[in-house]
């Protein structure tokens, strides 16, 4: 690291007044009124876009490639749990567990 | 709003639980990157953002500097701009109050709170984020100061369990056929950006594809009953 302690400090700074910002701007200058029906048919569907772009995102990328790993073959297995109603714990033991022996077995 | 809150608290701790853990690896990091174990501490409960918070870290560790680094966290946590927009009408009170209550906005509690149909139920996001800030501060002390205690998640293969609660989250939401094409919509925007722009942005863009709610306006959200 290059950065001096006080330099440090700025950055957790600007980071914290990023945050601040990114998180609070759409609730100050959009709420307050009701929301027109397009816009409420948008909203609606944006957990399952953002979620589902979350999880590719994690399991498929290496930076700026896309690349599958341990944790691409836990989380599918996982997935496949979840979609046969396994409960969430199982699926999360088994989504560790494959991708840690995985690993594990690459050495 | 209590009920909701309760509902919310009881929900968020296995989310919490997983945060923690992931802090803790954050907060050796950044003592081993040169942070003090305060910095690394503060790090964590003001900035409060996983992705945002590892990836400046990365640039600083590389020898990059304070304009790089607030990039890079910048784009990671550009998505909670998008989730601060859906959820504005569903807080309360004049702009101020509403930028505070935004605060909460972590992806789990968000996507949780997300109603689908276009409302968000306030208090269970507020519930959930509560002991995920705990576990998220208390972690990165843990990691500070306890260093050498904590493996190392990725072989602890930790890194699967957020993947993992995420696809639980959406299995739920995913009964809708409408969401089904946003998610799709979603997916494909991301994983085809990803060689293009930096980390963040393919997130971010994926919010296009709930522009499928656009779709036949005026028409109920299909398989609403299901909800």
């Amino acid at each position: 690291m290059t950065l001096s302690e006080t330099q440090v400090w700025v950055l957790i700074g600007a980071l914290t007044l990023m945050g601040l910002l990114v998180k609070g701007i759409g609730p100050a200058l959009v709420g307050g009124r009701a929301l027109p029906r397009w816009a409420s048919g948008v909203i609606a569907v944006m957990a399952p876009a953002l979620l589902t772009a979350l999880v590719l995102t994690a399991v498929l990328t290496d930076g700026r490639r896309l690349a599958a790993g341990a944790d691409t073959v836990g989380v599918a297995v996982a997935a496949l749990l979840l979609l046969r109603r396994a409960p969430l714990l199982v699926a999360c033991l088994a989504a560790v567990v494959v991708t840690a022996g995985l690993r594990l077995l690459a050495g | 709003m209590g009920d909701s809150f309760r509902r919310g608290l009881r929900l968020g701790v296995p989310y919490a639980a997983v945060a923690t853990v992931l802090s803790m690896s954050f907060g050796v990091l950044a003592v081993q990157v040169g942070f003090t174990p305060l910095q690394a501490i503060a790090t964590s409960a003001l900035v409060f953002g996983g992705s945002a918070q590892f990836a400046s870290l990365a640039i600083v560790g590389a020898g990059g500097g304070i304009p790089a680094a607030l990039g890079a966290a910048t784009l990671m946590h550009s998505r909670f701009l998008a989730m601060g927009i859906a959820m504005a009408s569903s807080l309360k009170g004049g702009p101020l109050r509403r930028a505070l209550e935004g605060q909460a906005t972590v992806d789990s509690s968000w996507a949780t709170g997300s109603r689908g149909d276009g409302t968000f139920d306030r208090g269970l996001v507020f519930g959930m984020t509560a002991p995920q800030y705990v576990g998220w501060v208390l972690g990165t002390a843990a990691g500070a100061y306890g260093g050498g205690l904590v493996g190392d998640p990725e072989a602890l293969g930790l890194d699967a369990l957020f993947p993992t609660f995420f696809i639980g989250i959406l299995i739920a939401d995913l009964r809708r056929p409408r969401a089904r094409v946003a998610a799709v919509l979603g997916g494909a925007v991301a994983l085809a950006l990803v060689p293009f722009t930096p980390p963040g942005v393919p997130v971010l863009a994926a919010s296009l594809g709930a522009l499928v709610g656009l779709a036949r306006p005026g028409a109920r959200p299909a398989g609403e009953e299901a909800a």
